[in-house]
């Protein structure tokens, strides 16, 4: 279907003699957001995968500012020796879980081992937490580079101000937005030249989430502690900021799902070649 | 070197013996990447950023938030090394470490010999702090002894000294939950001097009101409160002021930097 096919009957002597109507193409992502957005996908692929090879040191979380083997954590993943041999188990607060396989114990190398997190998810696959922490620092430093840049561009050219902070008619919309996304029904024509509301809200959350993450990795900083001890007093203690760090990079994780979904569902060669090239062939209006 | 011994036995079972690098690694190559020397030196080149930016940070001499005594840690967890045994050792808690003695060379002016009990007379400092370990959790601690920067200040630092490196009385076999190399050696420790000097440096005799247990280092041990656990020397016996630690053991400047760790461990 086109645009041109509806309302147009008969009015239009040359349209017979055009073939097909061209999309319309625009110019949708600008230079600096496609090289972010590029350099943040590899960098928190990378702080994922070291992330959980360090949580694996110690596949423990607590609340407060302490926490180590003789305190009670609210999310522990490890492995126990019963009668049935070695299993692993994932505790949520008072309940277990067996996940034998995946979380407390899994193969590594082919071998049933006792690890937090399993190979196939962990960078480095095996278990070593200073190559981990030499991975993760690296690209954390990347991160917030790589975020600052974002920043300063996007408010610069009023990028926040245009295309991610919803406006009032935006916010009266997300009941509507939120069937339409339910419905999976993907906004055509000049809708589609801009980000829809839940779009919009997704993005600042991401933004805020990076945020979050590097605010609540300073404060497992010793070092960073001593210059501003109210940081991790903030999260509620350092162990509680390294809780958080990982539900927070629970969300950033969950965001990925979606988005990656959402691609798919709107035109992934359409989407991910805009986000290459910057060209976006707008969807042409439904009849 | 071991470091790169294990390494290349770890790439030739993976590669040789058909190991399966599990699923995304097999596109973005992350293990061999780690194993390769000139990929880890570019990645380590954070910890030179991240030093830099600490120093500059805590340049006015920032001190660790210290707790309050109902804050600490009814049990803390003792990591690394939890006796050094050995006969000396063994020898020295029968006689209640009455013949332990501290002695601080190197490029010194005086260099001297210390007996905890000499340790104690002299001024002290007590604090309340939280002891972060490189693997994630923490545990606080109340500790009492004398700062490093008098006994410095005593044995007379010569110019041209940039480092403290501690020497401890414990062989450590490493640490399995770490992973990662894992060779038995001789643990040490080193600081810069203007972390060695720092007010919250002490070489600690008191935990928690009692004489150090020995699983906790006794009788003497290391707190640099802005880093993390492995700075923290346990079971001293020297400390030596050097202008390099290149030459000394694996030449990283410490037991854990020589199996990978970061030098500077405020992160």
């Amino acid at each position: 279907m086109t645009s041109q096919d509806a309302g147009s009957v008969g009015l239009d002597a040359s349209k017979a003699k055009r073939p097909k109507a061209k999309p319309e193409v625009i110019y949708r992502h600008a230079m600096l957001v496609r090289l972010t957005h590029w350099v943040n996908a590899l960098t928190i692929f990378v702080l994922v995968g070291s992330g959980l090879n360090i949580f694996n040191a110690h596949p423990s979380l607590y609340w407060g500012q302490k926490g180590d083997e003789y305190d009670t954590p609210f999310l522990a993943l490890q492995a126990f020796d019963t009668p049935q041999g070695p299993r692993g188990m994932t505790q949520v607060g008072p309940f277990h879980f067996d996940t034998t396989g995946v979380l407390g114990l899994s193969r590594q190398g082919g071998e049933l081992t006792p690890r937090g997190w399993p190979e196939w998810i962990t960078i480095p696959s095996y278990t070593d937490l200073a190559d981990a922490r030499h991975w993760h620092f690296f690209f954390a430093w990347i991160l917030v580079i790589n975020g600052l840049v974002y920043l300063a561009w996007s408010f610069g050219s009023r990028h926040i101000e245009h295309d991610i902070w919803p406006t009032r008619a935006d916010l009266r919309a997300i009941p509507r937005s939120v069937i339409d996304h339910l419905k999976l029904k993907h906004p055509t024509g000049e809708a589609a030249k801009r980000y829809n509301v839940l779009q919009r809200l997704a993005y600042l959350s991401l933004i805020l989430a990076i945020a979050g993450m590097v605010v609540t990795g300073l404060s497992m900083s010793p070092g960073f502690d001593a210059f501003a001890p109210w940081l991790p007093q903030l999260f509620g203690g350092r162990q509680s900021a390294r809780a958080l760090h990982f539900l927070c990079a629970s969300a950033i994780v969950l965001f990925i799902v979606v988005h990656l979904v959402e691609v798919v569902l709107a035109g992934p060669i359409n989407e991910v070649r805009s986000m290459i090239t910057g060209r976006y062939h707008v969807p042409a209006e439904h009849d | 070197m071991a470091l790169l011994t294990r390494r290349q036995a770890l790439i030739g079972s993976l590669s040789g013996g058909g190991l399966l690098l599990a699923g995304c690694d097999r596109i973005f190559q992350g293990d061999a990447l780690t194993m390769s020397p000139s990929f880890l030196r570019v990645l380590a080149a954070a910890e030179g950023w991240t030093r830099s930016t600490q120093r500059f940070l805590l340049g006015g001499g920032a001190m660790a938030h210290e707790f309050k005594a109902s804050d600490i840690s009814a049990k803390f967890k003792a990591n690394g090394t939890l006796n050094p045994g050995g006969e000396d050792y063994d020898r020295q808690v029968e006689e209640g470490f009455a013949n332990w003695r501290l002695r601080i060379d190197g490029m010194v002016t005086h260099p001297l010999s210390l007996s905890v009990a000499e340790l104690r007379k002299l001024p002290a400092r007590s604090q309340i702090t939280r002891h972060d370990c490189v693997e994630g959790w923490s545990a606080i601690g109340g500790w009492t002894g004398t700062p490093l920067s008098l006994l410095l200040k005593a044995a007379g630092v010569q110019p041209g000294a940039k480092y403290a490196v501690f020497y401890c009385a414990d062989n450590l076999d490493g640490e399995p939950s770490k992973g990662g190399e894992q060779s038995p050696g001789q643990y040490y420790e080193s600081l810069a001097l203007v972390d060695a000097v720092h007010p919250q440096t002490i070489i600690a005799y008191d935990m928690n009101g009692k004489p150090l247990e020995v699983a906790h280092g006794a009788p003497l041990r290391l707190r640099v409160e802005r880093q993390l656990g492995y700075k923290h020397a346990k079971y001293v016996k020297r400390i030596q002021l050097v202008s390099d630690f290149r030459h000394i053991s694996g030449g990283h400047g410490g037991y854990w930097e020589d199996r990978g760790y970061e030098w500077y461990a405020g992160i």
